[in-house]
């Protein structure tokens, strides 16, 4: 049989049991439907931190105070601060490839200006540190290198900052108090949006590091220390280098810090997402396989039901071969119509999660693919058996056949 | 001319049941291009399985059959499909249509497979389009088979055995479950066909069927008792036409009565 008559006659045989059709379809419609769905919740939720990571900036390394390496857990996150400015200025000056250091102490603050107060988190950071974010200052300039030695009390303010305590206003020039200290606003930050935690990232003063050292927190260490790498090739070459400078340093004391690179931390980010999307997509996965069976069932039934047709078939000339493909083309079709069904509900259904829910969700082309070729297989796998035994029915016998 | 048809000393014995039945017993057969042949018999003696075995399928337990020069015993189950698909034609005893499926598409199944595969969808539909044509139900083309009546049914069975051109045309009752005018119509289809060159053989139980035929077998108990020429053909359209004028008399004499 020519390939577009047996895709005929399948067609109509599925056509004069359209209801049976439906349901037996329905399986692999729910389980593609739930597949898609699922993925593409994940895969939404995992570029959003990606793309928040992405927010930190490029070739980014982190060193964080405390180590990995007592008993697997981490000494406390910034429990004890040992990171010196230091270190930071050894990095700078001994390590190769590194585009930029910025050494950064954090504290949350009460600032005051204009008669307004707001709180929000005073970092103090090194000149390079909007270099480093890739984050423009919109209006005025970062402070210097000049500002750092002279423990200026010079600021720049994130949007957020601005529009709280300046509102309608050119902040540049104007002066804010941070623990009753003036600072003078001398840059205003571009809006960078939400972090990985959600938290707003245009709430922030910068000031230079040692000026929040002697002025503002009166600490010693800092918090951490944020370094650019030159390309993404070198830096597992940096993150070495710095791990040995700073280990160096410590002259033979227990390492007391931890090195990151970007990628490390986007990727601890998305592993709860992605193991996540996995588990939902292993159990959308179960039920298409249990579509598959369904479908395996009612063709069996199918060629019970009709051993008559198949006589008639046989007897008028049919090979073996053409009943067996007939009946193979009809399960592939269910199950693949079934799937391109259930890739279009659960497009449907993404789309209507993320409007409801405000969930990012991101239907990917590849998870198309795969559950459509999936749901095809699922056809040829289910279908060959009942096919089979179609095929092999004796011509008079399958006549006799009540 | 060899015969189309030459059976030699063929038995069948079904094995299936407790007790084995011996079936056919032992038939020779010649049958020559463009006879047209009516196998008679009780219930029960073995016609169908002899037609079975004519029609390639099923296969003799014992003899030989050469179809058209051909030693079916050689082939295999796809060999046969084929030599059933190009050179038989066969009409069920009852029907053995295709439920929920119209009478064109009836019709096209033979070309679906064999020799035919090759053609493409508008050519199989003229080709089932002409031999409902030739059986009188093109108009009838879209109905299902359970929107049409016995006759037309077989009419339909009919067209579906004539549509790859066969040499031979097997029928198994052909007419057992019409009335006697559908039964008169039937057989003018035939007729008609055996006088364009198609052999014919048919079961038939009814003798005055039989009489449209050339050669008359009868069949007794799986062994064939008598084998002779139809003296008195009766040819259809003159009975129909005589069936007609009949009909109209009774009409003219009963409906001043009523
Ligand atoms: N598949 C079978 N298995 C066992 N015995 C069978 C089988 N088919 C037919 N028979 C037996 O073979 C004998 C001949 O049957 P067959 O169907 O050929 O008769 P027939 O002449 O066609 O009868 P009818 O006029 O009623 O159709 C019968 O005794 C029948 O019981
Ligand atoms: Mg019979």
């Amino acid at each position: 049989m020519r390939f577009s008559t047996i895709f005929i006659v399948a067609l109509r045989a599925l056509r004069r049991n359209a209801m049976r059709s439906i349901l037996t379809a329905l399986g692999i419609i729910i389980g593609v439907a739930a597949v898609i769905t699922m993925v593409s919740i994940g895969n939404g939720a995992k570029a959003q931190i990606e793309a928040q990571v992405a927010t930190l900036g490029q070739n980014i390394i982190t060193v964080f105070p405390g180590s990995f390496s007592q008993g697997g857990m981490r000494s406390g996150f910034g429990a004890a601060l040992t990171l010196t400015p230091e270190d930071a200025e050894a990095i700078a000056a001994e390590v190769e490839d590194v585009d930029g250091v910025s050494a950064e102490i954090t504290e949350r603050s009460q600032i005051l200006a204009n008669g307004l107060n707001w709180n929000t988190t005073v970092k103090g950071e090194s000149p390079d540190y909007p270099y480093i974010r890739n984050w423009l200052v919109a209006q005025g300039t970062m402070f210097n290198e000049q500002d750092v030695k002279s423990l200026a009390k010079v600021a720049v303010i994130g949007k957020t900052v601005a529009d709280q305590l300046f509102p309608n206003e050119d902040p540049i020039g104007q002066t804010l108090r941070i623990r009753n200290l003036p600072f003078r606003v001398v840059g205003l930050l571009d809006t960078k949006g939400f972090d990985m935690r959600g938290q707003d990232q245009d709430d922030v003063v910068l000031i230079p590091y040692t000026s929040h050292m002697r002025r503002v927190s009166r600490r010693t260490n800092i918090n951490t220390i944020l370094i650019q790498g030159s390309a993404p090739d070198k830096l597992d070459k940096v993150k070495m280098d710095v791990e040995d400078l700073l280990t160096q340093r410590r002259r033979g004391r227990e390492p007391d810090f931890t090195v990151r690179t970007q990628e490390e931390i986007a990727t601890m980010a998305t592993a709860t997402s992605s193991t996540m999307t996995l588990l939902l997509a292993a159990i959308a996965g179960v039920s298409l396989i249990v579509g598959g069976i369904g479908i395996m069932n009612i063709m069996l039934v199918s060629v019970t039901e009709r051993t008559r047709e198949i006589g008639i078939r046989l007897a008028i000339g049919a090979h073996g071969r053409d009943v067996l493909t007939q009946f193979l083309i009809e399960a592939i079709l269910l199950s693949s119509l079934g799937g391109i069904i259930g890739v279009c509900l659960g497009i449907a259904a993404s789309e209507i999660v993320s409007q409801t829910n405000g969930w990012p969700v991101l239907v990917s082309p590849s998870s198309v693919f795969i559950a459509v070729g999936f749901s095809a297989a699922v056809g040829v796998f289910f279908g060959f058996y009942p096919a089979r035994k179609a095929a092999r029915l004796d011509p008079i016998e399958a006549l006799r056949y009540e | 001319m060899p015969p189309v048809v030459q059976i030699r000393d063929i038995h069948k014995i079904y094995e299936s049941g407790e007790v084995p039945v011996h079936a056919v017993r032992g038939v020779s057969l010649d049958i020559h291009k463009g006879e047209f042949v009516a196998l008679m018999g009780a219930s029960g003696s073995g016609k169908s399985t002899l037609m079975n075995l004519l029609g390639c399928l099923d296969r003799p337990t014992r003899g030989s059959y050469l179809l058209d020069g051909i030693e079916i015993e050689k082939l295999n189950r796809n060999e046969l499909a084929d030599l059933r698909n190009q050179k038989l034609g066969f009409v069920f005893q009852g029907f053995n249509l295709l439920a929920r499926t119209t009478a064109l598409e009836n019709v096209e199944l033979p070309m679906l497979y064999g020799r035919h595969r090759r053609l493409g969808m508008s050519e199989i539909r003229e080709r089932a389009m002409h031999c409902l044509e030739i059986v009188g139900l093109a108009n009838r083309h879209d109905h299902f088979p359970n929107q049409l009546s016995g006759g037309q049914q077989q009419r339909v069975a009919i067209a579906r055995a004539l549509v790859n051109e066969p040499q031979v045309l097997l029928a198994d009752e052909p007419t057992g479950n019409l009335d006697s005018k559908t039964s008169v119509e039937v057989m003018g289809v035939f007729q008609k066909l055996n006088d364009d060159g198609i052999t014919i053989v048919m079961v038939t139980h009814e003798l005055d069927i039989a009489s449209y035929t050339r050669r008359n077998l009868i069949l007794r108990d799986g062994v064939v008792v008598r084998d002779e020429a139809v003296q008195n053909r009766l040819i259809a359209h003159k009975e129909l036409a005589r069936i007609g004028q009949a009909e109209a008399a009774a009409k003219l004499v009963s409906s001043p009565a009523a």
